[in-house]
């Protein structure tokens, strides 16, 4: 990474503009400090940090079943995708078991925080780019999400709804019916977006060859998901190295060549449609009544109604709410696809209840890296659909 | 479902005699490799043996051992979906050599271990801190830097 060059700005050619923290186009408190040639970029350097909240420090003071809450905040228009890599990694450690209906519920949560976190993406992308009004769309049908999310898990934003073992409660009664209201209304939707940006010239000449990451630098700069999949290379985890039951759903992985901004706008908006194919599978499997949680009462919490009439119920629910439950001594790493990439956890157990080392593969951390590249002398109102383009989650990067 | 290639490990002793150690894990092919050594077994696994992927650099605080920190480098095989974690341990004076010359995305998490544990990287671009502020004091992910408590000065 190059810093800007003392003595270009002392000849007075170039000068220095600070983008951000505060500016409504970089989704949060992005600073990019941007070395201008009149319009053109010379270099853009994401200054990061603003948003650091130590996360990593916190968690390893936390029991296992606590640190879910802490994966919430890290990704927070994707929750459930953070506490699916943290949970598949804590029970990869422990060798535990999940049963079928509970895996298919966490796959039907995973591809519904993924479809509201590409609508947020669209409204927002499309409003940097000019068009205000989709915006108001994308996050009005985002709240039908949320509904959904708070129906099963009582919160609409941070659900920790995924637990070690399991989930944290079971469907409530009609949840079925609701995700079918979705299934049903969502083309609707869709086509109502894509009225408004689908072959509009302006939205295409600010997007097609801009902010161009190629196959090679995309590898190099650990870039991944939809802005890796946007340079060409077919790689998600969900097909390559199948979690939670995803090798049993039918779905294709996106992919464009040409790595540009429309190259990644168009993967994630193909994504939506597969994510949608993935729920509908996902209900079919999802029985209304069975297990939810692994029977192991080492790690989940006893029924509500067994705590008052069985003493050894109750030990186990005081030893759980009261120690955490030990996880075996060594290490492991687990990667998600999350709707920006590899979410991925390294855990590091010394045989406690607690973590001794938590660490966080956020995607949007390394993707925010490529910053530079994609804005290399182009324009400055290029560089917010770059930041756009890669769909960074500032929560994400700075931890 | 688990592509990964435990083979490697003999492919990378054969190459490499003598200096790797095997570490047993649940999830993934593990060596520990002396820190003079790993640019050469980097770049052999990036060039030879097509791990083209450092997803990430994660630094671990090993209070009170010596050496105390350990680097854990997770690698990634983009076409056959395989993952090689590669670790190396380094004392608090000592500098950990930088991969950013292999790969470029390492920079900011090579920043991320030096801001938040003080491990230094000999060859990087911007040794600097990433999060916190220029003039903090202290490494907030070692283990003995506090987690609450009021300052006393």
């Amino acid at each position: 990474m190059v810093t800007a060059d003392p003595e270009r700005l002392m000849d007075g050619e170039t000068m220095i503009i600070n983008l951000g923290p505060q500016h409504p186009s970089t989704h949060g408190v992005l600073r990019v400090r941007l070395e201008l040639d009149g319009e053109r970029v010379v270099h853009a350097e994401p200054v990061i940090g603003y948003l650091h909240t130590g996360f990593e420090k916190t968690a390893e003071s936390l029991t296992y079943q606590q640190c879910n809450t802490v994966t919430d905040r890290l990704d927070y228009l994707a929750p459930m995708t953070n506490n699916l890599a943290y949970v598949l990694a804590v029970e990869k450690l422990m060798n535990l078991e999940v049963p079928k209906r509970a895996q298919y519920i966490r796959v039907l949560f995973a591809e519904l925080t993924r479809v509201a976190s590409h609508l947020v993406w669209l409204g927002t992308h499309v409003m940097d780019l000019g068009a205000m009004s989709l915006f108001f769309y994308t996050m009005r049908e985002r709240e039908v999400i949320l509904d959904l999310i708070e129906a099963a898990a009582g919160v609409r934003m941070n659900p920790s709804y995924f637990r070690v073992g399991g989930l944290a409660y079971d469907l409530p009664d009609g949840f079925h019916d609701k995700v079918r209201d979705l299934i049903k209304d969502f083309p609707r939707w869709m086509k109502s977006y894509r009225n408004l940006f689908e072959g509009n010239p302006l939205i295409n000449e600010r997007l097609e060859g801009i902010a161009v990451l190629t196959l090679e630098q995309a590898l190099d700069w650990c870039a991944t998901g939809p802005n890796l999949r946007g340079s060409g290379l077919p790689l998600d985890l969900r097909k390559d190295e199948p979690y939670s039951a995803y090798d049993e759903f039918d779905f294709k992985v996106c992919t464009r060549t040409e790595g540009d901004a429309y190259a990644r706008f168009w993967v994630r908006i193909d994504e939506i449609y597969e994510s949608m194919k993935i729920i509908e599978q996902a209900l079919e499997k999802i029985t209304p009544h069975g297990p939810y949680t692994t029977s192991d009462r080492k790690v989940a919490l006893p029924p509500r109604e067994e705590i008052y009439g069985n003493m050894e119920a109750l030990i186990h629910q005081f030893k759980l709410v009261t120690a955490g439950f030990p996880v075996p001594r060594g290490e492991v790493y687990q990667g998600v696809e999350g709707p920006r990439g590899e979410m991925g956890f390294y855990l590091v157990s010394d045989g406690g209840p607690k973590p001794y080392r938590w660490r966080a593969r956020t995607p949007s951390f390394y993707n925010l890296q490529t910053l530079p590249i994609l804005c290399k002398d182009g324009l400055v109102a290029d560089v917010i659909t770059a930041i756009g383009s890669i769909d960074i989650m500032l929560g994400d990067v700075d931890k | 479902m688990n592509q990964n290639d435990p083979e490697i490990l003999d492919r990378l002793e054969a190459r490499f005699p003598g200096t790797l150690e095997r570490i047993t894990t649940v999830d993934q092919p593990t060596i520990l490799v002396p820190k003079d050594m790993i640019l050469a077994l980097f770049e052999h696994v990036k060039n030879t043996e097509g791990y083209t992927m450092c997803l990430d650099v994660a630094a671990v605080d090993n209070f009170p051992a010596q050496p105390r920190f350990e680097l854990v480098y997770h690698l990634y095989h983009p076409t056959k979906y395989a993952r090689l974690r590669v670790k190396s341990r380094v004392g608090v004076d000592e500098e950990m050599p930088s991969a950013t010359g292999l790969w470029p995305g390492t920079n900011w998490p090579e920043r991320e271990a030096f801001d938040l544990f003080g491990v230094r990287f000999t060859g990087h671009p911007q040794m600097t801190r990433i999060y916190l502020p220029e003039d903090w004091e202290g490494h907030p992910l070692r283990k003995d830097y506090p987690l609450t408590g009021n300052r006393v000065d």
